[in-house]
């Protein structure tokens, strides 16, 4: 047989790994036809509504549901007290605390639970609400984690004040843990003999993921055959069978979880939530199908949030600007209850990445978590579990070194950077980072930036300023991050006690066509263009014949989800493996068909071919074919194959970001001129998608360090509540980016990938705070904290008597 | 609640429904006809994820109840283009990456949609203020932008072509 085609054409035709393929999600949600969680209607479906406290720290005397039922269209009201006998009026938490699903005697946070009503519309069920009473008797409010650990008031009344928690001893009643990690003894020792050592306390404020999409779940259990379905916003569908099978008793193979489309995560929709449960009972005591979807303060004021850490550094150097030493402490304030997202070993997640891309000899982190009347979280937004904290206390605690020494803070960085050569790297504080190439992603970004001219116009600018010539000045914000991603070996990382693998499953069809299935949950990150164009690469088929399915636990092999972009990490190489196993059966079809030794043919893009004769070869569609309709001594009949992946170390992404900002001191308003953002995520598999993924995840990170920020009044009433108080940046306030790269593989990972959803959030943070810090430097400024709102620059200004 | 019928032409087709009185028009047109592309994603006209088309403008249709709606000519996302023959919006969305998960998308192609036909040549300001009411949290705006500014070249380029 003559092949007309040339190898690049057939490589063309696959859509494999490093193409700009385009989206296959895009024809459904371009006209329309997604379908997201409210868009389900089933027949008879009640809609369930919640009646939140108004209040952040009351006992609840009584609950008088009387008005309320007797409401036409209303079904059931559900307090604690229906929740108790299920054992379902407190919930485990995925940090190993335990949350109350329904208000249990007192209630501990503004908007959270109280009681449950199900009607057979929204608005029945919102007239209903209103007319549930509630009897309250408030107690005193603790908004601040320093005054909740003196106070006497005992927020959380269930827990014995001297059993120890979680994760180890409690030191008062209302703090959660102590974790250490590294040699405190030692830091000291060499802080105390330091050159110079810089120290800076720095508020990392508390904010929220809000994905446009709210959470919401569906739940309807079939009694005629005793089979529970729950479609919802989960970013982890199958741990949540599993926990939605430990509480209501019902064996994991009756319940079957959904994730269908999901307008957008970034880490709100990891947890379980009470509306959820409250669906699930709600259904099964009415029989009916019953819709549960908060609405966007309800979202704000009660799911999830992220951050609240008040971080104390101290960083210590030689004369010549050699970190020597790296202490770290956080007060953590979790809220009401400890509802982190984080693997079970890790109580402040991986914040001991805090010493950053440099080579720190020695360094301490302590965290003590605290528990206040706050919506409980704490969950990682668009980042590895408090990585964005970690990086964001490092690349502040340089720019103050910097500013200690009268040095330049890019060169303090090159100076410290790991060198190429030290990877694999074993950090001070217990990681091994897996490879990375510092310094050329750094040079490469100050030259693309031409970095020493912007410092000259930036001083142009200050000596302007000064003579009385401009009321603006210029910031340059540099930032350079090491991720860590990738969650994670199951030697030490778990969720609940369920291991951090994750898994993909492969049937090629006799045509040879595929479907191939994934324990992943897409929440817009592609899954179905980038899965199929690993596995076209692999396998041999196009990518347009492949089709990805996740979110299904029915059909879906068991695995741990989608956050802390563990996605391309450990699910996309559980699909180069699964790939592999299949090749590896073909293999054997192929020589059987060519009548050659398996050993005598050789895998060559869409085929196998003997060797030294590539006009001799079968295709990945005849091999298939042959697969199913041949009889071949020695093979089962069929090409399927699945894989269960435990990824032997995370992944280290890294990246380097300089931002160039200018800032209306009359005004505080800051205008961003220019955003260059070089990402290193390994191999590449789909470039469109990285640079859409790094363009929206700068664009959160602007948003959290110029204003989005969750605040409370000292009565503890949340007062950001609605869009109109939470900055989401619009079209207008964003710049254009310019995005580079490197590619430095990673060397444990199947194809060399790491992971990048989450890099231009925990990067672009400090970048744009660090620029707003540096248009100050030259005037005194030393830190100031984010987020830097319009207000709180102007006020910067003004502090540093740039107003008189 | 007394339920009243409205009568509206919904992308073409005239439609008549109950609705209470007090009932937002984006849950009518979701929950009662069957037009789930308009999203909620604020219910306090903040996202724009529920815009929509009505009598030539665009509208958050949670900002209005649906009996406001009586007589209208209303156009959602479902009324744009078919699977077979998509609007050049709708095309260029997804050529330009101008989507990552699809929650805005409706409401922001629907609004674009009326953008161009009021400013058929807009610049990238314009482009940028004119959606300025319509939140995306996943895009960044920056291949929003440039998939409705090349939706309007290829618009235009078609337009000359005809005449
Ligand atoms: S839902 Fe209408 S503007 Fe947000
Ligand atoms: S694509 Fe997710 S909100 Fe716009």
């Amino acid at each position: 047989m003559k092949d007309e085609v040339t190898r690049e054409e057939r490589v063309t035709k696959l859509k494999g790994l490093g193409c700009s393929r385009k989206r296959v999600e895009d024809a459904r949600f371009t006209q329309g036809k997604g379908n997201y969680v409210d868009d389900i209607n089933l027949p008879g479906m009640l809609t369930g509504d919640f009646v939140r406290s108004p209040c952040a720290h009351a006992r609840v005397k009584s609950i008088n549901t009387d008005a309320a039922m007797a409401l036409e269209g209303v079904v059931a009201v559900l307090t604690a007290k229906d929740l108790e006998p299920l054992g379902l009026h407190w919930m485990p938490t995925l940090a190993g605390d335990k949350q109350m699903v329904l208000a249990d005697g007192k209630v501990l946070f503004q908007g959270q639970e109280v009681a449950f009503v199900v009607a057979t519309d929204r608005y029945i069920a919102s007239d209903a609400v209103e007319l549930v009473e509630v009897e309250y008797e408030e107690l005193p409010v603790i908004v601040d984690p320093f005054k909740s650990m003196q106070s006497d008031v005992v927020l959380r009344e269930d827990l014995d004040p001297k059993a120890p928690g979680a994760h180890g001893p409690r030191k008062h009643h209302n703090h959660i843990f102590t974790w250490e990690v590294g040699d405190e003894a030692g830091t000291n020792a060499v802080i105390d003999d330091a050159d110079i050592v810089a120290e800076e306390s720095m508020y990392y404020h508390r904010t929220h993921p809000c994905p446009l999409e709210p959470c919401g779940s569906v739940a309807s259990m079939d009694k005629v055959n005793g089979k529970l379905t729950l479609w919802g916003t989960f970013q982890a569908p199958h741990v949540v069978r599993t926990v939605a099978s430990l509480l209501s008793g019902i064996e994991e193979h009756n319940i079957r979880v959904v994730s269908p489309d999901i307008g957008g995560g970034f880490g709100n929709k990891v947890g379980v939530y009470p509306g959820y449960v409250c669906s699930i009972v709600a259904s099964i005591v009415t029989g009916v199908p019953v819709k549960w979807v908060e609405d966007r303060m309800e979202n704000l004021m009660s799911t999830a949030f992220a951050r609240d850490y008040w971080m104390k550094g101290k960083i210590s150097a030689t004369k010549e600007g050699k970190i020597t030493g790296l202490h770290c402490h956080v007060t953590a304030d979790h809220g009401a209850f400890d509802a982190c997202a984080d693997p079970t070993k890790f109580p402040a997640g991986f914040m001991n990445i805090c010493t950053g891309s440099y080579d720190i000899p020695i360094a301490y982190l302590g965290v003590d978590g605290v528990y206040t009347n706050k919506a409980p979280g704490g969950v990682s937004y668009r980042c590895s579990f408090r990585v964005t904290e970690a990086v964001y206390f490092i690349e502040r605690m340089i720019e103050v070194l910097a500013i200690e020494m009268n040095m330049d803070a890019a060169e303090l960085r090159r100076i410290n950077f790991i060198k190429k050569e030290q990877f694999p790297y074993h950090s001070a504080l217990g990681w091994e980072y897996d490879s990375g190439d510092y310094h050329t992603a750094w040079d490469k970004a100050l030259k693309a930036v031409d970095y020493d001219g912007l410092r000259k116009k930036q001083a142009e600018r200050v000596e302007a300023f000064k003579r009385g010539e401009t009321r603006s000045i210029m910031g340059i914000g540099l930032s350079f991050f090491t991720e860590i991603v990738g969650a994670g070996p199951v030697k030490n990382c778990d969720i609940l006690g369920m291991g951090m693998f994750d898994s993909c499953e492969i049937r090629i069809h006799p045509t040879g066509s595929a479907v191939a299935r994934l324990g992943t949950i897409s929440q817009g990150q592609g899954h179905a263009t980038t899965f199929a164009q690993i596995l076209a690469s692999e396998i041999g088929i196009s990518a347009d014949s492949i089709t990805i399915e996740e979110g299904d636990t029915d059909t879906a092999p068991y695995g741990l989800g989608t956050y802390g972009s563990r996605s391309t990490p450990v699910a996309g190489a559980a699909a180069a493996m699964v790939g592999r196993k299949i090749r590896a059966k073909a293999q054997m079809i192929a020589a059987y068909l060519l009548e050659v030794h398996d050993d005598d043919v050789e895998f060559d893009v869409d085929r196998f071919v003997v060797k030294g004769a590539p006009e001799r070869f079968k295709t990945m569609g005849e091999i298939a074919y042959a697969a199913y309709n041949q009889a071949i001594p020695g093979l089962e009949p069929g090409l399927e194959a699945v894989s269960y992946y435990d990824p032997p170390n995370m992944t280290y992404p890294f990246g380097a970001y300089v931002c160039v900002m200018d800032i209306d001191v009359d005004t505080g308003v800051p205008t961003i001129n220019r955003f260059y953002a070089l990402d290193d995520c390994g191999t590449r598999i789909n470039p469109m998608v990285i640079e859409g993924q790094i363009h929206g995840g700068l664009t959160e990170a602007l948003a959290v360090a110029l204003g989005q920020e969750i605040a409370y009044d000292d009565m503890g009433n949340c007062k950001t509540g609605t869009l109109m108080d939470f900055f989401l940046p619009t079209a207008w306030e964003v710049p254009n980016y310019e995005t580079d790269f490197t590619v430095t593989p990673s060397p444990h990972h199947p194809i060399g990938a790491k992971g990048v959803g989450e890099s231009p959030h925990v990067g672009g943070v400090p970048c744009f705070s660090n620029a707003v810090q540096d248009a100050f430097r030259p005037f005194g400024n030393r830190h100031t904290n984010m987020p830097h709102d319009h207000w709180r620059i102007w006020k910067a200004a003004n502090d540093l008597g740039m107003h008189d | 609640m007394t339920k009243q019928i409205v009568t509206m032409t919904v992308n073409g087709e005239k439609k008549e429904v109950l609705a209470e009185p007090r009932e937002l028009l984006i849950y009518v047109l979701r929950e009662k006809m069957g037009m789930t592309g308009p999203h909620v994603g604020c219910e306090t006209s903040h996202c724009g994820a529920c815009t929509v088309e009505i009598d030539g403008k665009s509208v958050k249709s949670c900002t209005m109840f649906a009996a406001q709606a009586q007589g209208a000519e209303i156009k959602t996302i479902e009324g744009l283009g078919s699977p077979e023959n998509l609007h050049v919006l709708q095309e260029s969305f997804k050529e330009h990456h101008g989507l990552q998960c699809g929650y805005c998308t409706p409401g922001m192609i629907t609004r674009a949609h009326r953008l161009l036909i009021e400013n058929p040549n807009p610049t990238e300001e314009d482009v940028r203020f004119g959606i300025a009411g319509n939140i995306c949290r996943c895009t960044g705006y920056q291949n929003i932008v440039k998939s409705i500014l090349s939706a309007a070249a290829e618009l235009n380029a078609a337009k000359e072509a005809a005449q």
